[in-house]
């Protein structure tokens, strides 16, 4: 309904209309309690939301993620609910893996592609009931989730305003959980779901996260969100836990060899450039593609790519030599080929290694994979200082602990 | 390899092929593939075959012949290798008659008024200019209506072939008329009609004959191109021409339904199929509605691309662009068909005896056509309809008792999505068209036995046809050559291995050409894999 549509009231409607300018950013569930967190001010805009780089320090944001437990507010993260008598076929059509085989109250790591196999994102699909599912991703997509609604009997609504999410990643993170008096939560295994008495409601936990560490994703509806941060906050306090900002996360993340849309691929819808998209063989997500499950949008198109063998890049880890960081350096083969480009990279704390991710153009990666070089631009006091780096293909993730997947979890 | 290399599943029967649809263009893929000595199974929903070309009995001892009135674009390659035996009844060439209701009408005779009574001898000369030109420029798009067109990206031999001619056709009568057909192709045909013509009753007709049965009134742009598409149809080697065959109408399904069988083909009416079968990508056969399932590991669907898609396959079998564009196929219907029963044959004021054996169209003009389209887009009927009507039972005595005539008229604009809908508003406009009719031939009304309105809704239901759209889909620009009925399915296959379309909804679109149905067959029997 627009403001002409109601002619009794236009000018108040058309005032309620715009108001939206007044909060040009918005703010997350959790805002009040970040901010008072916060030390450095140091926001970013993650999908139209106010969200921290950093809250009052990188270095010991990151060490919080892998020596105690660390909340990162995952609010923005577009959320979409899928429900109704067709959910799973609908599903098991949109997006790469069988959905048919992941059990209720369990997540699994998809990725969907538009008719000619270009991912459109990536994101956890999250399995409440028979035909019921939550898709988390990155970027927005629910004219392609209506469109592709199109003779299923299905229902799909975009709910990242009404549901609050909150990371809680780390090695004590479980501590905290029991702590916080969420008994039952050491029997969730891995991307399993459970579901927990919380302020009159219930909150969602699964065994998920961003940082290949043990950790937990905890879903609220929005009214409960402060409550729950300050369940977790009091229950944290003697297992030291943080509240962190994405720079931090994204370090763990690179470690455990995890891709960004629109940061490690150029999602498809968003690619202006069209030789920008990506099929799913070419970021490394090949081993999502069932080809034995019912149909599934770009399906014929990925099966035809690998057939005719006319992938045209490759994802992979690297490890570079000395301890600079080689973000988006430009990768030679023999020193002069240019075969592709640096998109993540770090030097991991915990792997003791310089690591990054890499976009290469094959053959460069398939055929060619050693005399590799990245060419490091380090910005030095006003001069570039230029240095060709040997980098070497090795697998991912960088650093994999024996905690993710422990369960029960131990308790330090 | 070719398409007919995999293994059928074993089932109760075992085909090379089903076309679903006995339609004109059903039956003419059946029986293209039929010659070729496989096994095909034919499967018609409706009690007899013929599609839009099946006749129905409208009022006790009247019948209809079905929703085409005369043959002018029957393609003679599909013809003479189909064995349609379908000709002209002897005598001259079925002359077209426009009435304005004031002046005598303009009669005009051979293929597309290669003679002109009626009007000036300039204005006849005139005419004869500007009917040279678009039939030249129409036999340069001809080429392309038997074979499927070019797919972008894999343009092979043939296309180079197809094009190259289609280029020298454009140069062959010098640089100027290749320059003024690309100067004209996109234009609309008010002002193509207006640098040539004065006489409205044949601008009212030129822009009659473009628009028939497209969302499009003569100023809209691009409107030249349902005229090229008309003057894209022989008969005997004459642009432009029409006639009702030997037999009337009537004989045209029979004649499809013969040279089918006569290649062993097996047709089953009674049989509407409920489901295409396919998996990862693979059809692989058909169940009917009651049940019974049919293996085939080539599926030729002769109905509506929007029916095979959204109706008879499973969606989750399709990607969700692809879907996203057939549903969005325009497709909404503007003509309705009236037949009437009449006591005797009309006289229709200024017309010899002879002439009401010809195509008569009431249109003042051009601008009688653009003010009819008008209401159309805003969802409501013309209160001032033009038309096109043809005396069945003159040609086919069985359509009428003894004595009694039958009279068929296509009306438009009558738009599919009414906004007051058919049930209210067929009383109504049928009262407009009959009021017309007494008009160009007074005392009709009252020999009237009975009238037989069909609306867009009507034609929709009665056949099949989604929008009651006799193209299959609107036959204007965006949906023409490779976007036919969408990119993805324009040659004929589809993103489904083993499942083609044969249909108007497929290039080159509707009329009684047979050329879609045949072309798919050639095309699968051509064994490409797209």
């Amino acid at each position: 309904m627009n403001a002409l549509t109601q002619p009794q009231n236009t000018t108040e409607s058309r005032r309620a209309a715009r108001n939206h300018i007044l909060m040009p950013r918005l703010e997350t569930p959790f805002h009040p309690r970040l901010t008072a967190l916060d030390e450095v001010n140091d926001w970013y805009n993650w999908a139209g939301y106010k969200a921290p780089h950093s809250l009052f320090d990188e270095e010991l944001e990151y060490f919080a993620i892998r020596s105690t437990a660390a909340l990162f507010d995952i609010s923005p993260m577009v959320k979409y609910r899928i429900a109704g008598p067709d959910a799973e076929r609908y599903v098991n059509r949109l997006t790469l893996r069988d959905v048919r085989k992941l059990g209720i109250n369990r997540v699994h790591y998809t990725a969907w592609c538009d008719d000619h196999g270009h991912v459109l994102d990536d994101g956890t699909l999250f399995r409440l009931g028979e035909q019921d599912f939550r898709l988390c991703c990155q970027e927005r997509h629910l004219p392609w989730l209506l469109d592709s609604a199109i003779g299923f009997s299905v229902e799909i609504r975009e709910e990242t305003e009404e549901i609050a999410g909150v990371a809680l990643q780390g090695p004590t993170s479980h501590a905290v959980l029991k702590e916080a008096g969420f008994a039952g939560a050491e029997l969730l295994r891995p991307f399993e779901i459970g579901t927990f008495a919380h302020d009159g409601g219930t909150v969602t936990i699964s065994r998920t996260g961003f940082s290949g560490d043990l950790g937990y994703e905890l879903f609220v509806p929005r009214a409960a969100a402060l409550s729950l941060w300050d369940r977790l906050w009091r229950a944290g306090a003697e297992h030291g836990i943080r509240a962190i900002g994405y720079s931090a996360l994204n370090r763990t993340r690179i470690e455990a060899g995890f891709i960004v849309a629109n940061a490690d691929f150029v999602t498809a819808e968003g690619a202006l450039r069209s030789d920008r998209v990506r099929l799913p063989d070419e970021i490394g997500l090949d081993w999502l593609v069932d080809p034995d499950k019912p149909h599934f949008n770009g399906r014929k198109a990925i099966l035809e790519a690998r057939q005719n063998q006319t992938l045209k890049h490759i994802l992979v880890g690297l490890e570079i030599e000395g301890n600079i960081p080689a973000e988006h350096a430009i990768v030679y083969h023999r020193r002069k080929h240019e075969a592709g480009l640096i998109t993540a990279a770090i030097w991991s704390p915990t792997a003791k290694r310089n690591i990054a991710i890499a976009s290469l153009d094959r053959p460069y990666g398939t055929k060619f994979v050693s005399d590799l070089w990245v060419e490091i631009y380090a910005m030095r006091e006003l001069r570039y200082q230029k240095m060709m780096k040997r980098a070497t293909i090795v697998p991912r993730p960088f650093v994999k602990l024996a905690r993710r997947t422990a369960t029960p979890p131990g308790l330090r | 390899m070719t398409s007919f290399d995999v293994p059928a599943r074993v089932t109760t029967n075992a085909y090379d092929a089903i076309v679903i649809g006995a339609g004109h263009n059903g039956l003419a893929a059946a029986a293209k593939l039929g010659k070729s000595g496989r096994k095909i199974l034919v499967l018609e929903a409706a009690s007899a075959p013929g599609g839009a070309a099946r006749g129905r009995e409208f009022a006790p001892g009247f019948r209809s012949a079905g929703l085409a009135h005369l043959v002018n674009r029957l393609d003679p390659e599909v013809a003479r290798d189909l064995g349609l035996t379908l000709a002209p009844k002897s005598g001259a060439a079925m002359p077209t008659v426009v009435l304005d209701g004031a002046n005598e009408p303009a009669v005009l005779r051979g293929a597309y008024g290669e003679t002109i009574d009626g009007v000036s001898v300039s204005e006849a000369e005139a005419f004869g200019k500007l009917r040279e030109k678009l039939v030249y420029q129409a036999g340069i798009l001809k080429r392309f209506l038997r074979r499927p067109p070019p797919q972008l990206g894999a343009i092979g031999i043939g296309d180079i072939s197809t094009l190259a001619a289609a280029g020298f056709g454009l140069i062959r009568k010098g640089r100027a008329e290749g320059r003024d057909f690309l100067r004209m192709l996109l234009m609309n045909v008010a002002d193509v009609a207006d640098e040539y013509l004065e006489d409205d009753r044949l601008k009212g007709l030129l822009a009659f004959d473009a628009t028939l049965g497209i969302h499009l009134g003569p100023r809209s742009p691009t409107s030249l191109l349902g005229l090229y598409y008309r003057l894209t149809g022989e008969v005997y080697g004459k642009a432009g021409g029409q006639f009702i065959p030997e037999g009337g109408m009537a004989a045209v399904a029979p004649a499809f339904l013969k040279a089918a069988e006569k290649t062993g083909v097996t047709i089953r009416c009674g049989a509407r199929v409920g489901r295409i079968l396919a998996d990862r990508g693979r059809a692989s056969g058909v169940v009917l509605a009651d049940g019974a399932e049919f293996a085939a590991p080539v599926i030729v669907s002769a109905v509506h691309p929007r029916t095979t898609f959204l109706h008879l396959l499973d969606p989750a079998e399709s990607d969700t662009g692809f879907l996203r564009s057939i549903s969005h196929i325009r497709t909404a219907g503007n003509v309705a068909k009236l037949d009437l029963a009449l006591e005797r044959m009309p006289n229709i004021s200024g017309l010899t005896g002879r002439d009401h054996n010809g195509r008569i169209v009431i249109a003042r003009s051009m601008e009688h056509v653009e003010t009819a389209f008008n209401p159309a887009k805003y969802g409501e009927f013309s209160p001032d309809p033009v038309m096109e009507i043809v005396l069945p039972s003159l040609a086919d005595r069985t359509l009428a008792p003894d004595g009694a005539c039958t009279l068929s008229a296509l009306i438009q604009y009558a738009p599919y999505k009414l906004k007051m809908g058919w049930a209210a508003g067929k009383p109504a406009f049928l009262r407009i068209v009959l009021d017309i009719l007494e008009r160009h031939a007074p005392g009709i009304g009252k020999t009237i036995i009975a009238a037989d309105l069909s609306a867009p809704t009507d034609i929709e239901t009665e056949y099949d046809l989604p929008g009651g759209h006799w193209h299959h889909g609107e036959l204007q620009a965006d949906q023409l050559l490779i976007n036919r009925p969408t990119r993805a399915a324009s040659g004929y296959a589809t993103p489904i291995d083993g499942l083609y379309l044969a249909s108007a909804g497929a290039h080159p679109g509707g009329g009684i050409s047979g050329l879609a149905g045949w072309n798919a067959a050639r095309h699968i029997l051509s064994g490409a894999k797209r």
